[in-house]
C-alpha cells in the first residue's frame, strides 16, 4: 500500500509532464494548466498523508525500488527515504509548487507555449521530489542534475531573446562547476564507505575510525556543489541573471525550492559535516560574506526582480551561516519561512509586472498601492517578514540565525546583522518605489493599471498568510520544528531557552530592521528620491550598481584566458598539427606521382620487364647455388 | 631402356625445348599483333610440356605426363578466355595491335 502511494507521490508530476509534452498543445491552455496543477497537488496531498503518518508513528518510511548499481563492494539501491527532513521539504516544495502552478495558469495565459511551460514545471517538481526523497547520494544527484536542467529550460523559456539564452547557459555552466565538486565528493564517500546510503554512512561514521583528512575533502567538495546550486560566493552570479525566466519560475525555482537544495544536502549529510569543523568554518564564513555582498548589491538595483534575486542570495547566505555553525535546524527553519515570503514577493512582483505589461524597472513604477490593493497588502506582509519585524515569520528564523552566530562568533554576528539591516532597507526601498508616491510610467500604462485576477491573488494571499504565521512552527518555547528534526540531527541540544541575552539580541535585530526601514522611508518617501539613470551613477555606488564588477572579473580572469587559449589552439596549434597530418598525405602523393610514370600502358614494355625479371630470378637461383 | 630416348638422347630434347622457349620469348617481345603474341605464349608452354614428357620418360615416372595434361587443360582454358577478350577488343577498337592498347597508362 505504502509503496504504491510513494510511487504516486513521486510519479504524478512526471505523468503531468508527459501529458503536457505530448498532448498539452491539443488539450488547450486551460486544461494543460489544470492537469499540471492537479499533478502537483496530488503530490502535495500524498506528502501531507505521509507527514501525518510519520507524525503518529515516528518511523521513517523506506522503499527500495530496485537494486541499481553493484560493483565490487559498492552497492547502490534505487531507494526512497521519507523521513522528517525529506517530508518537510516535500511539503513546502509541493505545497508552494501547487500554488505557483495555480498562479501560472493565469500568468502565462497569454503565452503560446503554455503547455511547454507546464511540462517543464512538472518535470522540475518531479526532479525536485527525486532529489529530496532519495535514500542515497546518487539518487539525490539525479534529482540535482534534473532540477538544473529544468532551471536551464525555464530561464531560457523565452528563447527568442538571446540575452535570456545567455542567462540560461550561464546558470547551467555555473551549476556544472559546482556539480563537479559534488560528484567528486560522492566518489570520495563511495570509496570510503562502499555505500552512499545516508543511514548506512551515518552508522559507519558513528563507529569512528574513518580517514578524517579524506572526510574533510569530501565535505568540502559537497559544499562546493552546494555553492553552485544555492548561489553562494563565488558561484552566485547565475542567480540574478536567472531572473530572465518567467516570474513564476523565479518564485518556484530560484527562490523557494531549487536553490535550497544545497542546504538540504548539507543538512542531510550533517553527520559528515559535524566531523569536519574546518569545513564548517569555511561554510559559515562564505555564507556570511555572501549575505553581506549580495545585500549590498541589492541596495542599488533598479530591476524589481533583481532586487529580489540579490535578496535571495543574501538570505541563502544567512542559511549557510547557520549551517556552518552546526545549527541545521535553524537553517531549515529559515529555508521554510524564506520559501513562504520570498515566493510571495516574487509572485507579487510578477503581479506588478503583469499589470505594467512587462515593465520591471522600479524607476518607472510608483503609486501602485491604490490600483493593486491585494498585491500591495500581501507584498507588504512578506516584506515585513523578510525584514524581520516582530511577529512575522522571518523575524523568528532570522533571529535564531543571528542568535546562533552571536553565541559562536561575534564577527559573524555583526556581518549578519549588517546584512539584515540592508535587507530591511532594500526591501522597503522596493516597496516605496513600487507602491508609493506617484506613478512614473507612461500615460497608457497608467490607464491600464489593474488588480490581477483571482488566480494570481489567491496564491498571494495564501503565501502572505504563511509568511505571517510561519514562525509558529518553531517559536522559542514550543520548538516544534526542532523536536521534529531531532531524529536526523545528531548530538545537538535543540532547545532555545529564552534568557536576557536572547531578549537583548531580539531587540537589537528588531531595532536594526527598523533602522533600515526608517532609512528607506526618509530617502524614498520624505525626499521622494528616485534612483538616477544608469549613466548618472558615479563613484562607489557605480561599483555596487555594477555588482562589484564581479562578472567582469570572471570574464577577464577565466573566460578571456580560456578564449585566448582556445584561439591559440585554433589558429596556431591546430594548423600545425594539421600540417603534420597533411604532410604524410603530400609525401605519399609525391611518391605516387613518381611511381605513376612506371605505368606507361605499353604492353610490350611490361612484357619485356616481365621477361627480364624472370631471367633475373632464374639466374639468381642458379648462381646462388 | 628400350625407348625413343635411346635413339635421340635427352640433351637434344633439352636443346629443342630451350630453342622453342626462346622463340616464344622473342615472339612475345618483338611481335605487335596480339594473336601472334598469344601463339608465342603457346609455344613457350609447349616447350615446357615437351621437357616434362621427355624427363618423364627419362626417369620412368608418369608424374610428368600427368602434369602435361593439366598444363594443356589450363592452356586451353586460357586461350578460350584470351581469344574472347581479343575478339571484344577487336570489335571495340578495330585492331589487335598491342601498341594501341595504352588505356592502362598511369
Amino acid at each position: 500500500m505504502d509503496n504504491s502511494l510513494v510511487l504516486l507521490l513521486v510519479l504524478t508530476p512526471f505523468v503531468g509532464f508527459l501529458f503536457n509534452v505530448f498532448l498539452g498543445k491539443k488539450a488547450g491552455k486551460t486544461i494543460s494548466g489544470a492537469i499540471g496543477t492537479i499533478a502537483v497537488a496530488i503530490s502535495f496531498v500524498m506528502s501531507v498523508y505521509f507527514f501525518m503518518q510519520l507524525n503518529t508513528t515516528g518511523k521513517p518510511i523506506t522503499v527500495t525500488l530496485f537494486d541499481w548499481i553493484q560493483i565490487g563492494k559498492l552497492k547502490v539501491d534505487f531507494g526512497i527515504l521519507l523521513d522528517q527532513l525529506s517530508l518537510l521539504w516535500l511539503l513546502f516544495v509541493t505545497g508552494i509548487g501547487s500554488l505557483i502552478h495555480l498562479y501560472s495558469i493565469s500568468y502565462m495565459h497569454e503565452d503560446d507555449n503554455m503547455h511547454k511551460f507546464f511540462a517543464y514545471l512538472n518535470l522540475f517538481i518531479f526532479f525536485m521530489i527525486t532529489l529530496v526523497v532519495g535514500n542515497n547520494l546518487l539518487v539525490m544527484f539525479i534529482g540535482w542534475e534534473g532540477v538544473g536542467l529544468c532551471s536551464y529550460l525555464l530561464i531560457g523559456f523565452w528563447h527568442k531573446n538571446q540575452d535570456y539564452n545567455d542567462a540560461a547557459k550561464k546558470a547551467f555552466i555555473m551549476n556544472r562547476i559546482g556539480d563537479l565538486g559534488f560528484l567528486i565528493g560522492i566518489f570520495i564517500l563511495a570509496s570510503l564507505f562502499s555505500t552512499l546510503n545516508f543511514v548506512e554512512m551515518k552508522q559507519a561514521l558513528s563507529t569512528g575510525n574513518a580517514n578524517t583528512a579524506l572526510l574533510g575533502v569530501a565535505a568540502l567538495c559537497l559544499f562546493i556543489g552546494a555553492t553552485g546550486k544555492s548561489a553562494q560566493l563565488p558561484l552566485y552570479t547565475w542567480l540574478p541573471d536567472a531572473m530572465a525566466g518567467p516570474t513564476p519560475v523565479s518564485a518556484l525555482i530560484h527562490a523557494a525550492t531549487m536553490v535550497t537544495a544545497g542546504i538540504f544536502m548539507i543538512t542531510r549529510m550533517n553527520f559528515l559535516f559535524d566531523l569536519t569543523p574546518e569545513v564548517q568554518n569555511i561554510i559559515a564564513i562564505v555564507g556570511a560574506i555572501t549575505a553581506l555582498v549580495a545585500a549590498s548589491i541589492g541596495l542599488l538595483q533598479n530591476d524589481i526582480k533583481k532586487v529580489l534575486a540579490y535578496s535571495t542570495v543574501s538570505q541563502l547566505g544567512l542559511m549557510f551561516l547557520a549551517l556552518g555553525l552546526g545549527a541545521y535546524n535553524v537553517a531549515v527553519f529559515h529555508v521554510i519561512t524564506h520559501a513562504f515570503f520570498k515566493a510571495c514577493l516574487f509572485l507579487g512582483s510578477g503581479s506588478v509586472i503583469h499589470a505594467l505589461h512587462g515593465e520591471q524597472d522600479m524607476r518607472k513604477m510608483g503609486g501602485l498601492r491604490k490600483a493593486m490593493p491585494i498585491t500591495y497588502a500581501t507584498m507588504l506582509l512578506s516584506t515585513l517578514a523578510i525584514a524581520g519585524i516582530f511577529p512575522f515569520a522571518g523575524f523568528w528564523s532570522k533571529d535564531e540565525i543571528l542568535m546562533t552566530a552571536f553565541e559562536h562568533n561575534k564577527a559573524l554576528w555583526i556581518i549578519g546583522s549588517i546584512a539584515s539591516i540592508m535587507t530591511a532597507f532594500y526591501m522597503f526601498r522596493l516597496m516605496y518605489l513600487t507602491f508609493f508616491r506617484d506613478f512614473r510610467g507612461t500615460e497608457e500604462q497608467k490607464h491600464h493599471l489593474h488588480e490581477s485576477p483571482s488566480l494570481i491573488t489567491l496564491p498571494l494571499i495564501i503565501l502572505a498568510a504563511l509568511a505571517t504565521l510561519g514562525g509558529l512552527i518553531n517559536l522559542p518555547g514550543s520548538n516544534w520544528l526542532n523536536h521534529f528534526l531531532e531524529p536526523i540531527l545528531t548530538g545537538k541540544h535543540l532547545e532555545t531557552a529564552l534568557g536576557n541575552q536572547e531578549y537583548m539580541l531580539m531587540g537589537i535585530a528588531l531595532a536594526g530592521a527598523i533602522i533600515g526601514i526608517v532609512w528607506a522611508y526618509s530617502k524614498y518617501i520624505k525626499q521622494g528620491f528616485v534612483p538616477k539613470q544608469d549613466s548618472e551613477i558615479t563613484g562607489f555606488s557605480k561599483t555596487i550598481y555594477n555588482k562589484y564588477y564581479l562578472d567582469e572579473v570572471y570574464t577577464s580572469l577565466i573566460v578571456k584566458p580560456i578564449n585566448a587559449l582556445s584561439n591559440f589552439f585554433r589558429t596556431t596549434l591546430e594548423p600545425a598539427l594539421g600540417n603534420i597530418v597533411y604532410g604524410f598525405g603530400t609525401v605519399a602523393n609525391g611518391i605516387g606521382n613518381q611511381g605513376k610514370k612506371l605505368q606507361t600502358g605499353s604492353i610490350g614494355l611490361y612484357l619485356f620487364a616481365f621477361v627480364i625479371g624472370v631471367l633475373a630470378i632464374v639466374s639468381y637461383l642458379f648462381l646462388a647455388q | 631402356m628400350n625407348n625413343i630416348l635411346n635413339q635421340i638422347g635427352i640433351e637434344n630434347y633439352i636443346f629443342l625445348s630451350v630453342l622453342l622457349f626462346c622463340i616464344g620469348v622473342f615472339g612475345v617481345l618483338y611481335r605487335r599483333n596480339a594473336i601472334i603474341v598469344f601463339m608465342s605464349i603457346e609455344i613457350m608452354l609447349n616447350a615446357v610440356n615437351l621437357l616434362f614428357v621427355a624427363f618423364s620418360t627419362y626417369w620412368q615416372d608418369s608424374k610428368g605426363e600427368v602434369f602435361v595434361f593439366f598444363s594443356m587443360a589450363v592452356a586451353a582454358a586460357e586461350v578460350a578466355v584470351g581469344l574472347a577478350i581479343l575478339v571484344s577488343i577487336f570489335r571495340n577498337i578495330g585492331s589487335v595491335d598491342i601498341s594501341n592498347l595504352k588505356n592502362l597508362k598511369g
